[in-house]
């Protein structure tokens, strides 16, 4: 069944990078690119020039990239090809790229920030160092998806599931509070350092309270949960019964099928049930750092990581959710208008060091 | 009897030089400093004292004492058996028992970790940690030794009678000087490693520093934690001064004679499988794994991309081993030679920064880079400074340790001909010190291109060494696409390290 899916995904893919490759031959005295927001958004059928943040855009971009080479590599080739901005990109980690940012303060190098969870977006944006971002970029993206000071969009989501093995688990819980009961002791699996994992901690700091959160916290390290490096390999574990169960992220799941076939795959993911906690949608951004030497560039690539190819991109490579209005995910994954996520502003997700203070007091991280 | 010129003010052309060095080493302390103290004096105290602190420093004491212990005990005898003995196919150990050092530790600790992952924790850190570093003594003892009076050995031989833990005791008692630095570099070492420690989930200094300077944003208990670390490696850099004592200059114009080598007999056989069970250990282990990676998972990365990264590492890490050496250079003569409050002070400037994790230097030279240097800031010059501040040390241990075993009679009787002091530095001095020049380059290339968190934040944008292209693949455990880049990284650092190993 997954073997079928894939396949019409990675034909809409090339269709879509035909279409773009074809809009930017048509349209050869301007720069252009064929899928800016504007050309699929209903409410304007003749975009002004000053909508389209592409417009005006030329010369080279610096992207600190949290998000992998293997990834986005492709994509911004694409980019480069479509709108003629030549991209200069620096890969690493998320939080580093953030930290380094955080320690360049106004003098940084780079244009645009491109980051793997909100957290980092959020850390950057309260050290002021984002600029707002172009009203057709953001009204791609729905509100609860980006920042509420317009200072950075989410370009894909991940959803924090429960990932199970069947062979262990009959019916697997459907909230957090259950992994809490004492039949769970040494079954749960989770990634302490991972940025994700903490996210869901952040969020359930925000959504309860420091206090209740710290007696969730506590009694699941009653329950002396397993500690995983990262989250493939939290998968990994109970694929291969090592624990029962895991919190993780959706996608681990379907990149182990595409990678190994789904005959040979036993875990399952179950997400969580409408507003609980444990089914946060975390999303990958970006945004424009505030002193960037290419302003054009800069707003022209985060709209296009906004647009129809990049959405289409992130949907089928990475089995992630896509953002914008009109987009649908890869069709093994549920529709995301199904999951009900609990309500949650993630620019609130900055707040990592409280997390991970809390996190080492009950014994669940060493700082 | 003539002791004068060891009392006589530093000539000004070393001094000035080795006074810039020692500065542009404590500029990362200095920011440091100020990143601490933006919460508050306080602030500091308090979370000096906090108990998880003090948990912290107890635990990466613990590894780098076992490790050191360990690594030496490795080492010398190792070291002594390859250079004093006529042991069967000594040049080739030699060569082999120093190669440990181009393994990096982060792909050591993957190598084994992902073959056994109940090794994570202390024991696989250790584990790592020592076969990776223990070549930092092994070098300077091998150095040490063949360079030693043979006389010496036949008078232990004559007064022990044998006994081949004594002569190794004896042996080494005469090269503690350079027994000393190494083992205070592994030490050093330990403290500030990243990759191993990382890989192995055991939460020392470095990785919960960076955890604090990552996405916790918590840059000042990071500064807090990295001066505690600074703190510790000022006491180590002390108390290898005592250890280093008045060393005897040993090195006569015998040395330069083929030395005499002691018969091991029947313990030759042991000596063989002990070294090759660290061979196995050390080298044979990971270079396996990395094998199997790259057969069973082949592999989509084009040859180009390796090539690329391949220069990447190579054009930095030259630059890097010149300028060092080159800025190293009047550091070490003056601690070698002239013994005095401010030679040892420059000298040991050099070694603080050698105790702070790459990630920090790092962040400082990001921090200072942006600001003072920004024409250099992320580009290779600022890169190339950020390796000279983190292997000063590295270069400066070799070098001082054999200018400190030239007799400054040698010195005298120049200038006694009419030499002047540039012309014996450059006539007596530099012929002596060339084949520690050498291997201190040798060094440091090898450790640049090894080097992980430097590397990371301060390459020129959009250009990837082997090392930072392994770095990425191990952390999402993508074997196949990490394959390449280690077995390249293995080919080309540890041929050189043969080289440099066998022309030294």
């Amino acid at each position: 069944m997954f073997a079928r899916s894939i396949r019409p995904a990675a034909l809409t893919l090339t269709a879509v990078l035909a279409l773009a490759a074809c809009g930017g031959d048509s349209d050869s005295t301007s720069t252009t690119p064929a899928p800016s927001p504007d050309s699929t958004s209903s409410e304007t059928s003749e975009p002004s020039p000053a909508a389209d943040p592409c417009a005006e855009a030329s010369g080279s971009v610096t992207v600190y990239s949290g998000r992998s080479e293997a990834l986005v590599a492709d994509l911004y080739t694409q980019f480069t090809t479509d709108t003629g901005v030549t991209v200069e990109v620096r890969y690493g980690d998320s939080g580093e790229l953030a930290g380094q940012i955080l320690t360049e303060g106004s003098s940084s190098p780079a244009d645009v920030f491109f980051s793997q969870d909100a957290g980092a977006l959020g850390a950057v944006a309260q050290a002021g160092l984002f600029t707002t971002l172009a009203e057709s970029t953001l009204d791609r993206i729905p509100v609860e998806f980006r920042s509420q000071d317009d200072l950075w969009i989410g370009t894909s989501g991940r959803v924090r599931v429960l990932v199970y093995n069947p062979t262990l688990v009959d019916t697997p819980p459907t909230t957090i509070d259950e992994l809490l009961d004492p039949s769970w002791k040494g079954r749960i699996g989770f990634a302490p350092t991972n940025a994700s994992w903490q996210s869901f901690v952040t969020a359930l700091r925000v959504i309860r309270g420091d206090d209740a959160a710290r007696q969730w916290l506590e009694a699941f390290a009653a329950n002396t949960p397993v500690p995983f490096e990262k989250n493939a390999a939290l998968r990994d574990g109970v694929n291969d019964g090592q624990v029962a169960i895991g919190l993780t992220n959706h996608y681990y799941l379907y990149e182990k099928i595409a990678a190994e076939g789904a005959d040979t795959v036993v875990a399952q993911n179950q997400y969580l049930a409408p507003g609980d906690v444990g089914g946060l949608i975390n999303v990958a951004g970006v945004g424009v750092i505030g002193n960037t030497d290419n302003a054009p560039g800069a707003q022209c690539l985060v709209s296009y990581l906004a647009g129809d190819v990049a959405q289409e991109y992130f949907a089928t490579r990475s089995f992630e959710y896509p953002l914008a209005r009109g987009t649908s995910a890869d069709e093994v994954l549920p529709e995301i208008e199904s999951l009900d996520p609990p309500v949650l502003d993630l620019s609130d997700l900055s707040s990592i060091a409280e997390t991970q203070e809390l996190l080492a007091d009950v014994g669940l991280l060493t700082l | 009897m003539i002791r004068a010129p060891r009392r006589t003010a530093l000539p000004a052309t070393l001094l000035i030089p080795a006074v810039l060095a020692g500065l542009a080493s404590l500029a990362p302390l200095a920011y440091l400093i100020d990143v601490a103290l933006n919460r508050g004096l306080v602030y500091v105290w308090d979370e000096i004292w906090r108990e998880r602190t003090l948990r912290l420093v107890a635990r990466s004491l613990a590894l780098a004492a076992a490790v050191t212990a360990v690594s030496v005990l490795i080492a010398v005898p190792s070291a002594w058996v390859v250079t004093r003995t006529t042991l069967r196919g000594r040049h080739i150990w030699r060569v082999v028992l120093a190669l440990p050092l181009a393994i990096p530790s982060y792909l050591a600790a993957f190598a084994w970790v992902s073959w056994r992952p109940t090794l994570a924790g202390f024991w696989g850190a250790f584990l790592v940690l020592t076969i990776a570093s223990y070549p930092y003594v092994f070098l300077p003892a091998t150095a040490a030794f063949s360079r030693l009076d043979p006389a010496l050995d036949e008078l232990a031989t004559i007064h022990h009678r044998g006994g081949v833990v004594r002569l190794i005791m004896f042996s080494a008692q005469q090269a503690r000087g350079s027994i000393a630095a190494g083992a205070l570099l592994v030490a050093l070492y330990v403290l500030s490693d990243f990759g191993a420690v990382a890989t192995m989930r055991f939460d020392a200094f470095t990785w919960v520093i960076y955890g604090a300077y990552r996405a916790g944003f918590n840059p000042s208990r990071a500064a807090v934690l990295a001066l505690i670390l600074v703190i510790l490696a000022v006491i180590l850099i002390v108390s290898e001064a005592a250890v280093r004592g008045r060393a005897v200059a040993t090195m006569t114009s015998r040395s330069m004679h083929r030395p005499l080598r002691i018969r091991l007999g029947s313990s030759e056989i042991i000596f063989h499988l002990v070294l090759s069970a660290i061979v196995a250990v050390a080298l044979a282990f990971p270079i396996w794994r990395v094998l199997v990676w790259v057969t069973r998972y082949g592999s989509d990365q084009s040859f180009t991309d390796v090539a690329i990264a391949l220069w990447g590492s190579v054009r930095y890490s030259l630059m890097a081993a010149l300028v060092t050496v080159l800025v190293a250079l009047p550091i070490g003569i003056l601690a070698g030679k002239y013994r005095s409050a401010m030679s040892s002070a420059i000298a040991g400037s050099t070694y603080v920064t050698h105790a702070l994790p790459g990630i920090v230097v790092a962040i400082s030279m990001v921090f200072i880079g942006v600001r003072l240097l920004p024409s250099w800031y992320l580009e290779a010059p600022l890169l190339v400074l950020a390796y000279v501040v983190l292997f000063l040390p590295v270069a400066v241990s070799g070098i001082r340790s054999i200018v400190s075993q030239i007799p400054p009679q040698l010195d005298d009787v120049a200038r006694s001909l009419g030499s002047s002091p540039l012309q014996t530095v450059r006539r007596v001095s530099l012929p002596l010190i060339l084949p520690g020049i050498a291997a201190s380059t040798a060094l440091v290339l090898l450790a640049a291109m090894k080097e992980l968190p430097v590397t990371m934040l301060l390459r020129p944008t959009g250009t990837e060494t082997l090392a930072t292209r392994l770095w990425t693949q191990t952390t999402v455990s993508d074997y196949a696409a990490a394959g390449p880049y280690a077995l390249a990284l293995i080919i080309f650092v540890a041929l050189p390290t043969a080289l440099a190993t066998i022309r030294s």
